[in-house]
């Protein structure tokens, strides 16, 4: 949070310096920025590690925008074939995520992807139960929401 | 050549809502209903807007084409969480085709008290949150 403080700070004296008021320039400044702050980040204890997470976080948007598509055409496959090849259920799966954003962010996106819906957290706040449509291979299906789950929080930590 | 990649995202687009419709009609129950309607429209309504910021080409419209999408990826999945847990806990009838449920045993619904099933000794001895419920 701080980091991108930091770059939208930057950007901004970039745009007032350069005195060209464009929404063009100001890209150019939060590159500028960005660059800057990956040089210093290791002098500077509170930017650790900001420069990775641009690149985790396309990394992140491409991972989950195949596993959209490639989910979302398997329930279209499944509606429109007449027999049910579905085999719902709900499923508890622990959770890794421990404050509320992280919990909410990982909820929101397994309710996103198709065949997984979230349904509710434990009082406790360790699990969450999610409604499957396909459970005809549980290990796989907890490998991939594990998987999802990990990467998620890759751009929190 | 363009033109042709709006029409494969239009028609895609389109393609995913009808399923979207067929799906809510074929469903057996509520809960498989909401995976067939706020996915598949989801992903429809991103393709028919990309199609639209590919179309008119303006920062205006592609600004406001993406921001529709950003808020439908916000929006839908919290619906159709709030709709699902609802129509669950009221107590609407699971598909007989259900293969397990995990989540019955550990629900009071006299207390409406949701436990994880993890109850160990660890975790009746640690310590209470600020996220905790009083």
């Amino acid at each position: 949070m701080i980091g991108a403080t930091w770059n939208l700070l930057l950007a901004l004296a970039w745009v007032v310096l350069t005195g060209d008021f464009s929404g063009l320039n100001l890209l150019a400044g939060l590159i500028f920025g960005y660059v800057t702050l990956a040089l210093i980040q290791f002098q500077v204890d509170a930017l650790h590690g900001y420069a990775q997470r641009l690149p985790r976080m396309l990394f992140f948007l491409g991972f989950f925008l195949k596993e959209l598509v490639v989910a979302n055409l398997r329930v279209a496959f499944d509606i429109i074939t007449p027999p049910w090849h579905m085999r719902p259920g709900v499923i508890a799966m622990p959770l890794r995520a421990t404050t509320e954003i992280e919990i909410t962010f990982v909820a929101n996106l397994i309710s996103l992807t198709p065949g997984t819906l979230s349904l509710d957290v434990s009082d406790d706040r360790r699990v969450l139960y999610i409604h499957a449509m396909f459970l005809d291979d549980e290990k796989e299906l907890r490998r991939s929401l594990e998987e999802l789950e990990r990467r998620a929080l890759d751009l929190f930590r | 050549m363009i033109d042709v990649v709006k029409s494969l995202f239009l028609l895609s687009g389109a393609g995913f809502m009808l399923m979207a419709a067929v799906g809510v009609l074929r469903m057996p129950d509520l809960l498989t209903r909401m995976h067939a309607t706020t996915k598949a429209a989801t992903l429809g309504v991103a393709l028919i807007m990309v199609a639209v910021s590919l179309h008119f080409a303006e920062v205006a419209v592609v600004a406001r084409a993406f921001g529709v999408i950003v808020f439908l990826l916000m929006t839908a999945p919290v619906a159709a969480h709030v709709i699902g847990r609802a129509g669950y806990f009221v107590g609407s009838k699971l598909w007989s085709g259900t293969v397990k449920d995990e989540l019955r045993p550990n629900y009071d619904p006299l207390t409406h008290e949701l436990k994880s099933g993890l109850e160990t000794e660890a975790n009746a001895t640690r310590e209470t949150r600020d996220t905790d419920t009083p």
